[in-house]
């Protein structure tokens, strides 16, 4: 196995040392280290945006970030959502966005850090925000819809 | 949710979206076991060769390596669906590139990857077989010498590289062609589409101390997993469990079992819980893929747009094994007739083996490749008659009581109000403004499909608190069956759908269901949960009327739990009714209830039928597409701009989950028709193993407007009138996306995917 190191890493709030070797992925850390299941390994491949947890506030695909270029950031994995992050998962399941449910976690964050800097976002903007996120069983329809309504209704 | 809304009818939010959007869900690969060891597979780097033998020395030698298994390890019988011609690896002969050849299991993933590439196969490189074509050339090397022998469910007249054969004939062709005044023909092709579920395939073996094996799994069937791996592992079915877990998307690309007795194999022979999870390159290499098809179509009418006959030819790519060839041909060969009245119809069809990935079930299952070249051939007979494509299609569509191609009796038939509501709706809507540089064009295709097939059951039990639990052993997918099942439960016992648990899917209690296909669920699942829980109600009449001393037909079910006398406030509720069962018939109020597709099959006297591989399928189901796109005349490049999709559901149990699978299926769709296509090169690799190589639509590539348009009439022969919408509403997208490129440009497409040189390539043709 390659040679762990000492990690220091700030996830929803928490501070977890662990070690890691310095090949692994944030991906790989927090789900096989930190038990933080929620970011989907859907390529490995910087792609699909299965993987898309916030770092420092932005979307970041974790299956391409080094776990340790992430010491000092505060990440924020779907298990830490708060505010925006947590208007959207009730928006999507109340417009039926989530289908197989394997794309919603990085979907609802990218969507969240969208929100926050555009916070009543057009369509097309929405559109545009969630262009490097795949979704296999919806159409997106219902998803653009889900983070309509969570920009009306949900900003805190 | 109150007591007196109807559970049927209403968009209730999905019972496991909650956990899926806040990352509770868990997946095959978010299991996690004490000790679990990790797998990882070799595989073959030729496309055809035969295998001398193996070197595992090096592989042994590497710390943390606790088994290995290669195809010498192997002694029993061939497996597969319909043809049992593979195993979880391969013995004496690999057919593609990306073939698991031996697997390892390991303390971590990262030294299990090191061990597999220490693996050392000595091969001998065969010619490979890379296209229909090659694979029915005279002389063309065998892939499989020992077809002859190989255990066969269907007969369906293999031969040399030809894996089935199959002819529906229905009147006579040549007396029909002879009849019409127009006469249009020609050939199309279709690709190999990916699934591209976003979970890519995977599965956790545990084993116990008595050597039992349970296997977590993302899957379509825990049954039919269940028997593959007994049968591999030459186990009995009670020594192996299979329990489904969270399904990241399936589309048919998980109906089968391949990889999960590799897993299950290393766990036995270590002794520990093993995980295998595919990487997105290997799902791409070592799963399947839709059939790559050729369709030579010949349609003739009279003047006055009659049809009167076609003649069909269907030949798919099978790709290396035949796990369901023989069912995608025979069903694409019955809607190859397409959802018309034609009196004179002979599809002829054959599925071939060659030295690429299998191809099996994916969504639609023959049926978009028979639309793409039937609904680009109705446009062609339009404009060769003079005659407008939806009038065309309005004068010969099928009708209620008419038959299907097969001799089916079709009692509900609503492909008329589908087509002229799809026509209304693009012709009310507000005209999107003309773009410079880009041509406009409206397409159309009618579709029809079935909903159906083999054996499922449900059972439901009266809690000793009045709620109830409901199993049964479909797996939801993502389509959205937990929540519609409950939804069929709840209303049937007018209590709230919060009153209703459902089971996840064990093959060690679940009912038997035989697969997450064929647009079944909501349809035959959904029966079978109607059907039981109406059996427990009837169990708790008799209870309520001992209790108030009354006859059964005095009672009603009143909603929130309680059982009434009609006309007068006395009731006694689902716990009181409970509580006594214990102590008057031994236990909970339990009520199954299981069986098999019992619709009409083939006629006999109308069809001549050579080896179709069903003996009935379903209900049909029908719908019709309306696209506009445009087309830029630079580029060639296609965008979809609007999309009116109209589908029967029969009853639409959760309208926003119809919606869904009717917009997704869509969008996969123009991913058929526009950007996916998996490519070899001359050598059998495939080169398409990314999803930047491999282009699925993104949210950008799709319109805005899929606007759904939900027709219920509901089917007699479910207890609420359901049906399935899952598969039909990818079908059309293809065909009407093309017929909207003829008419923005007068080119015809007839290859998929229409990338865009293949469009500008079109259009210079046309000059």
């Amino acid at each position: 196995m390659s040679t762990p190191y000492p990690l220091a890493l700030q996830v929803n709030g928490a501070e977890h040392r662990l070690e890691a070797a310095l090949g692994d992925t944030l991906l790989t850390v927090l789900r096989d280290a930190l038990a933080l299941t929620g970011a989907k390994r859907g390529c490995n491949q910087g792609v699909c945006g299965a993987c898309t947890v916030l770092a420092d506030g932005e979307p970041v695909r974790a299956c391409l970030t080094l776990a340790h270029e992430c010491a000092g950031r505060e990440i924020v994995t779907i298990e830490g959502a708060a505010g925006r992050a947590q208007a959207l998962q009730e928006a999507f399941v109340e417009t039926g966005a989530v289908q197989c449910g394997f794309c919603s976690p990085g979907m609802i964050l990218t969507a969240a850090a969208m929100l926050e800097r555009t916070p009543r976002p057009s369509a097309d903007e929405v559109r545009a925000g969630l262009s490097g996120n795949l979704c296999r069983c919806s159409g997106y329809r219902k998803i653009v819809d889900a983070v309509l309504r969570a920009a009306e209704t949900g900003a805190p | 949710m109150s007591g007196t809304t109807r559970a049927i009818g209403a968009s209730t939010p999905r019972l496991d979206a909650a956990d899926k959007a806040t990352g509770r869900a868990e997946y095959a690969d978010d299991v996690a076991r004490p000790g679990m060891l990790y797998a990882a597979i070799h595989t073959s780097p030729h496309a055809h060769a035969r295998i001398r033998g193996y070197r595992l020395e090096a592989a042994r030698a590497i710390p943390g390596v606790k088994a290995i298994v290669t195809g010498a390890d192997l002694a029993g019988p061939h497996c597969g669906g319909i043809i049992k011609d593979e195993s979880m690896v391969a013995r004496g002969k690999v057919r593609y590139v990306g073939e698991p050849v031996a697997a390892v299991a390991a303390t971590d993933p990262e030294t299990a990857g090191r061990a597999a590439a220490a693996i050392e196969v000595d091969y001998e490189p065969l010619e490979p077989v890379l296209s229909i074509d090659a694979a029915l050339a005279p002389g063309a090397p065998l892939l499989h010498e020992d077809y002859p022998s190989y255990v066969k469910t269907v007969q369906g007249g293999g031969h040399g590289n030809v894996v089935f054969e199959s002819t529906v004939e229905e009147g006579d062709v040549e007396r029909g062609f002879a009849e019409c005044d127009t006469i249009v023909e020609a050939t199309w092709e279709t690709q190999a589409q990916h699934h591209v579920y976003l979970e890519t395939n995977g599965c956790v073996a545990d084993v116990d101390a008595s050597g039992r094996i349970t296997l977590y799994a993302t899957c379509q069937s825990v049954h039919h997993i269940q028997q593959r791996v007994a049968e591999e592992l030459g186990e009995p079915m009670s020594r192996i469990r299979v329990r489904a877990t969270r399904v990241g998307g399936g589309f048919g690309g998980k109906h089968a079992s391949n990889i999960h007795s590799i897993a299950a194999w290393l766990a036995r022979a270590a002794r520990r819980p093993v995980k295998l999870v595919l990487s997105r390159m290997q799902d791409f290499e070592i799963q399947r893929s839709r059939h790559p098809a050729r369709v030579w179509m010949r349609t003739g009418a009279r003047r006055d747009g009659t049809i009167l006959a076609r003649d069909v030819r269907v030949t798919i790519d099978g790709g290396a094994y035949a796990d369901e060839s023989p069912p995608v041909l025979a069903f694409a060969l019955l809607m190859s007739r397409g959802p018309y009245r034609i009196p004179n119809v002979r599809a002829r069809g054959a599925a071939v083996y060659t030295n690429k990935l299998r191809a099996g079930s994916f969504r639609g299952f023959g049926n978009p490749q028979a639309s793409f070249a039937g609904e680009s051939q109705i446009d062609e007979l339009a404009r060769a008659l003079g005659l407008d494509p939806v009038e065309l299609r309005l004068k010969n569509a099928m009708r209620p009581g008419d038959t299907a191609f097969g001799g089916q009796q079709v009692p509900s038939c609503v492909l008329r109000e589908c087509i002229e509501r799809v026509r209304a709706a693009q012709r009310a809507a507000p005209p999107l403004a003309p773009r410079p540089g880009r041509r406009r064009g409206v397409g159309y295709a009618a579709l029809s499909h079935i909903s159906g097939l083999m054996g499922t059951a449900a059972s439901v039990q009266l809690r000793t608190d009045g709620s109830i639990a409901l199993a049964t052993g479909c797996v939801d997918i993502g389509q959205g069956s937990d929540t519609v099942l409950v939804q069929i439960c709840a209303d049937a016992l007018s209590v709230p759908i919060d009153r209703v648990s459902y089971a996840p899917q064990d093959s060690d209690s679940s009912p038997y269901n035989w697969k997450t296909a064929g647009s079944r669920s909501t349809y035959m699942t959904g029966r079978a949960v109607a059907l039981a829980t109406h059996e427990l109600r009837a169990k708790m009449l008799a209870h309520a009327g001992d209790m108030m001393e009354c006859a059964v037909e005095d009672l009603e079910l009143r909603p929130g739990g309680l059982v009434g006398l009609k006309g007068l406030p006395k009731a006694v509720s689902f716990k009181e009714v409970a509580l006594r069962s214990l102590f008057h018939s031994g236990g909970p109020i339990a009520a199954t209830h299981g069986f098999v597709f019992d619709g009409p099959g083939f006629d006999p006297k109308r069809a001549a039928i050579h080896q179709l591989a069903f003996a009935n399928l379903g209900v049909y189901t029908y719908g019709a597409h309306c696209v506009e796109v445009d087309v830029d005349e630079a580029t060639g490049a296609v965008e979809v701009r609007r999309a009116w999709c109209a589908h029967d559901p029969g009853r639409a149990i959760n309208p926003a989950a119809c919606e869904g699978q009717i917009q997704g299926g869509f969008v996969q769709g123009i991913g058929y028709a526009l950007t996916e296509a998996m490519h070899w090169n001359a050598e059998g690799w495939l080169t398409t193993t990314t999803l930047a190589d491999y282009k699925v639509p993104g949210v950008l590539d799709c319109p805005v407007e899929i606007l759904p348009i939900l027709l219920e009439d509901p089917d007699p022969t479910h207890p609420v009138g359901a049906k399935g919408v899952g598969e039909i509403s990818l079908v059309g997208a293809a065909p009407a996306i093309a017929n909207a490129v003829a008419d923005a440009t007068g080119a015809r497409v007839r290859r998929l995917p229409m990338f865009p040189e293949r469009v500008l390539a079109a259009i210079d043709a046309r000059a």
